[in-house]
């Protein structure tokens, strides 16, 4: 029996730390496991399919003429707004998600093995953005048919996408924050939609910042949010890169910093 | 010969508390490599909590364990590299196929894709469970589950695998099945640590038993000394002459010095046999006297009784079918 074991531990050299190059694979594999649960259960994706399409048709023609004059007029404003509201409303679910699956018994499996302890995790919100691209198609799609020409062609159009998509993977830590912390799936919803509607209307998404109280305008010009929806409308509508996108990706890049290290270190502590 | 090959596990005064419970207070294990070790106790007794601080997914308050004399704290990456873990609820992913399952669990092991495939198909082949490979979880059998968690704990070969109450809620057979499966496992040179409490189930696998409960190691031993501690085997006869019985009790009471008790049914007598060489004596004495026997057995005493003796209270069934309830009820 001794023979056995030091076999095995000569066979693969026992190491006591994860590599960056390990955590990467393993986060990858986790989000392969996410896209094969996607692909198994379609109905999921009922709220990145269905929401665009009705939210950029109510809000185009609800706040067109009043906000802008006319609907041609409102769309080059109101498509980066829908897009990036969309997508981060999105990421809501990836907590609620993350709060069921946990509750599984695979999960002690997961922790359990030699694997980087961030992979279930990381490799759950990475999956997700499928559904955030599956959700930016969709609206931006959308607005083309609803009559929106965004002058910075389609290259920016992409680059625009790809950061909404960015920031919102960045956004969903905050949510998988909720979904490690809170009790229930319900629970985490409740929580995540206080953060997520002050976040998202009190921007520039919908309507112009100028008109509102000037506290309120502090707030709003303050909010990472704002300089995301900023950014999307100079990259898509006039192919300009502005501070706005730097300061979206700070910003983006400092709940990555808060929230993935707290929702891990929670993570590890939950038995 | 290195120390750290000769234990799988050892542990200290593992202590764990859950707000006012001490669930584990004060538990010490040691397994030998290469055996079948134990846990038995009831429901709530902390066996599940001991195995999960010795798998590196609970921090323990207090104490300390080695697996192969790598701390669990300390150097838990590495213990992670020496264990397999099959959880009292299936730690299987409901929503996707059996080997969709085992092909992610080798992936994360490390094994490239057409390793992971092979390895794979390998696994549900030894499991039987080729046929039900790409059919979703949910369609499974409660035992079929149980395989494939077994199944998915032996990816990486461990030499240490934890196995929680693997029969708990398992039909006869399949319960046989796994026994079977498990015994195999020890032949090719694993570790094995189970938890049960059937005390059947420790006795037909475990080289070694720690009696648990409330916490606590109450006896620790193997089979034959548990029930040895417990107290003496008894004699079993069986007369051929019903009418013989009040002579044979006489005969018993000279030879043995101890009252025979006699069963409802005429002609079958029991008594305690503390020394077996006396006896002789008395299947002798039975002989001069024209006692004949139809049948005779020596009476082992179970485990069940040791179990009584050693915590002062039986498994009961009932309360073990509740505190079930309650379990799921939680990890729900």
């Amino acid at each position: 029996m001794t023979a056995i074991t030091t076999a095995t531990l000569e066979g693969r050299p026992l190491k006591n730390h994860v590599s960056l190059g390990q955590s990467v694979r393993n986060s990858f594999t986790m989000a392969y496991r996410g896209i094969l649960k996607i692909r198994r259960t379609p109905e999921q994706l009922i709220d990145v399919t269905v929401q665009p399409i009705i939210f950029t048709l109510m809000f185009t023609y609800i706040f067109g003429g009043a906000i802008a004059g006319s609907i041609a007029d409102y769309l080059p404003m109101i498509i980066p707004g829908i897009l990036v509201q969309t997508v981060i409303t999105g990421s809501v679910v990836t907590g609620t998600q993350l709060r069921e699956d946990m509750d599984k018994g695979v999960f002690d499996r997961f922790k359990s093995l030699p694997i980087a302890r961030i992979a279930p995790l990381a490799g759950a919100l990475l999956a997700d953005t499928v559904r955030y691209a599956i959700a930016t198609t969709l609206t931006l799609v959308m607005g083309v048919i609803l009559g929106w020409r965004p002058g910075g062609g389609l290259g920016h159009v992409v680059l625009a996408a790809v950061l909404v998509i960015v920031c919102a993977w960045a956004i969903s830590w905050i949510f998988a924050f909720f979904g490690v912390v809170a009790r229930s799936a319900s629970s985490v919803q409740g929580i995540s939609f206080l953060v997520l509607f002050p976040l998202t209307f009190l921007s520039n998404a919908f309507v112009p910042a100028d008109t509102l109280p000037n506290w309120l305008k502090a707030f709003v010009n303050a909010n990472p949010v704002s300089h995301l929806v900023t950014a999307v409308r100079d990259l898509a509508n006039t192919g300009t890169v502005t501070g706005d996108l730097w300061l979206a990706l700070l910003g983006a890049a400092v709940i990555v910093a808060v929230f993935a290290p707290l929702t891990v270190r929670s993570y590890m502590r939950k038995a | 010969m290195a120390t750290n090959s000769d234990w799988a596990v050892e542990a200290h005064g593992l202590v764990k508390v859950f707000g006012e419970n001490r669930a584990v207070d004060g538990v010490d294990l040691s397994v030998r490599a290469g055996t079948v070790y134990g846990v038995l106790g009831p429901n709530g007794a902390g066996k599940s909590t001991t195995i999960s601080m010795l798998a590196t997914l609970l921090r323990p308050d207090a104490g300390s364990a080695t697996i192969f004399g790598h701390d669990v704290q300390r150097e838990a990456q590495i213990v992670r590299q020496l264990i397999g873990v099959t959880a009292q609820f299936a730690s299987v992913d409901e929503k996707l196929s059996a080997t969709e399952n085992l092909i992610i669990f080798s992936r994360l092991l490390g094994l490239s894709r057409s390793q992971a495939r092979r390895k794979s198909a390998a696994l549900l082949d030894e499991f039987g469970l080729t046929e039900a490979a790409t059919r979703p979880l949910a369609k499974f059998s409660g035992g079929m589950r149980r395989r494939l968690d077994l199944a998915a704990s032996l990816i990486a070969q461990p030499p240490l695998i934890f196995l929680d109450e693997p029969t708990t809620g398992l039909d006869p057979r399949t319960r046989s099945q796994m026994w079977d499966t498990i015994r195999r496992l020890v032949n090719e040179g694993s570790t094995v640590l189970l938890t049960t409490q059937y005390l059947e189930e420790a006795d037909q696998l475990a080289d070694r038993i720690a009696v648990i409960d409330t916490g606590r190691v109450v006896a620790e031993g193997t089979a034959e000394e548990l029930k040895a501690s417990v107290g003496e085997s008894s004699l079993q006869l069986r007369l051929a002459d019903g009418g013989d019985v009040d002579e044979a009790r006489r005969v018993i009471r000279e030879t043995l010095g101890v009252d025979a008790v006699i069963s409802p049914e005429a002609g079958r007598i029991t008594a305690p046999m503390a020394d077996p060489d006396r006896v002789t004596d008395l299947f002798i004495r039975f002989r001069e006297t024209g006692i004949r026997l139809s049948e005779m057995s020596v009476q082992k005493p179970t485990l069940d009784e040791v179990f009584l003796t050693l915590t002062g209270h039986g498994v009961d069934s009932d309360s073990v079918a509740a505190e079930t309830i309650q379990k799921e009820e939680v990890h729900a």
